[in-house]
């Protein structure tokens, strides 16, 4: 029988061959009839399969785009696909994020979806880096792939992306939702414009409804996400006809489609290479929009943590076992007493204090943080009509 | 000359039409968006690009097809 290691080194031996060293005849059949249809399609073929196999991808988010991206990047067999994600599984993504499933709820999305995707192709290198996307970290992450997704869902990581990418020469995929309608292009392809050159400034704040406040029809993210997946295969297989220098709107209620043309602008590029990357703010539209939760939504965030950011003397007292009392004044020095795994809700009076302390809490990083609606008579009465326990 | 505007994402819900036939006498983007302004004040305060015949245009061109579209960004995902 053979032992253990020896079939740990046939894994690792496997995806190794698989980037270009030597494969043995039986790991070549088996990948043959994996990629068959790739290889049987004129214009792919053995030598597009190799192509794909070589190639790195990083996904940033696995959210509603990133999920169908990933989900065919990773079923197309690329030799490495990279994962950015730090947020976790919510009820409410899984309308339209499909590789989750409710055996995922509370888990980090790049680490769920490495799993999923570990089980759709085991042939490829899965990376998952359960973090946020940061001036900090983006240029040495970019660096190390050749093609970068952006499956973000705000305009902040959207704008830190093009930059990050630009400075690191990388194309970038691109793909956008707001409700009923998709955008797609490609950036810094060959060069070809950037997403400063057809948007050159982050929307003014309060102009644009925050993200998680709009409704989003769940296949649309497919559709858009699909088509990323596609533009990322034509770039990698060298294809003509990327979609570079063009924006492809749809319009899910009519099956209309438009495409602009974009013409690439050098100003915003020498503007990006200028500016001191790390010192640039990139927290705004939403990141700096406070998330509030109304008790309604509770359910959804389960495990939850409460905070009770009021001083000790105010009435009524809440009684919960998973509720700690930290006043506002005093949060900045108890923050090793909040549990960063799980969400946190917090709640004052009438939920302006808690809104500071959201504040306060992004501010040192801890996210996953959102502010009670309603404040305190608003949970009382939430846990009198929900009979809620601890 | 008539000029037919097509509104997309937020733009739309602001204008209450996807789109919509204006009659305008020659000149400038600028100009046009002066006159939509005019006519949706809540559109003022909206980030869009506008393009003419599927082309991106500066605020500055002088508008001479029929086919004018105003394009938000959009954040989702």
């Amino acid at each position: 029988m053979k032992s253990h290691y020896y079939l740990l080194f046939q894994g690792a031996k496997r995806r190794r061959d698989l980037r270009g060293f030597k494969q043995t005849g039986q790991d070549k059949l088996e990948l043959m009839s994996r990629y068959s249809r790739h290889i049987l399609l004129s214009g792919v073929g053995q030598e597009g399969q190799d192509k794909l196999s070589q190639a790195s991808v990083l996904v940033v988010g696995a959210g509603g785009l990133g999920c169908p991206v990933l989900q065919y990047l990773a079923a197309a067999g690329i030799g490495t696909l990279g994962i950015i994600d730090f947020d976790l599984v919510e009820i409410s993504n899984l309308q339209r994020q499909i590789l989750f499933g409710t055996s995922s709820l509370g888990i980090n999305k790049a680490l769920a979806a490495k799993t999923r995707l570990e089980d759709l192709n085991p042939e490829i290198e899965i990376k998952a880096y359960p973090e946020q996307l940061t001036p900090d970290n983006a240029i040495d992450l970019f660096k190390a792939y050749d093609i970068i997704v952006d499956g973000t869902d705000n305009f902040a990581t959207r704008y830190l992306i093009n930059d990050a990418a630009v400075l690191s020469n990388k194309p970038v995929v691109y793909g956008a939702i707001y409700k009923f309608e998709g955008q797609v292009s490609v950036f810094n392809y060959k060069n070809g414009p950037s997403y400063r050159c057809l948007f050159p400034n982050p929307p003014k704040e309060g102009s644009v409804a925050n993200c998680s406040e709009v409704g989003v029809l769940g296949v649309l993210p497919g559709i858009i996400g699909s088509m990323q997946a596609n533009e990322t295969l034509k770039m990698i297989l060298d294809f003509d006809h990327v979609l570079s220098g063009k924006l492809f709107c749809f319009d899910a209620k009519t099956s209309q489609t438009t495409t602009i043309d974009i013409s690439r602008s050098e100003t915003q590029f020498n503007k990006v290479k200028a500016n001191k990357f790390k010192e640039q703010h990139y927290a705004f539209s939403c990141e700096t929009a406070v998330s509030e939760i109304s008790t309604t939504a509770l359910s959804e965030k389960e495990p939850v943590q409460f905070i009770d950011v009021r001083e000790h003397h105010e009435q009524p007292k809440v009684s919960l076992t998973n509720c700690i009392q930290i006043p506002l004044g005093e949060l900045k020095q108890e923050l090793d007493q909040i549990n960063t795994n799980i969400n946190t809700i917090i709640f004052c009076k009438s939920g302006l204090r808690s809104k500071t302390a959201v504040a306060l809490l992004k501010e040192h990083n801890i996210d996953h943080c959102y502010s009670l609606k309603g404040g305190v008579s608003a949970l009382i009465e939430y846990l009198k009509i929900n009979a809620y326990e601890r | 000359m008539k000029l037919n505007i097509k509104y997309f994402g937020l733009l739309a819900e602001v204008t209450g039409c996807n789109q919509e036939v204006i009659a305008f006498s020659e000149a400038s983007v600028s100009e046009l968006l002066t006159v939509l302004f005019k006519k949706y004040p809540n559109l003022e305060d909206k980030d869009f690009q506008v393009a003419q015949n599927q082309k991106i245009v500066s605020k500055d061109t002088i508008l001479s097809e029929h086919e004018i579209a105003l394009l938000p960004p959009f954040s989702g995902g």
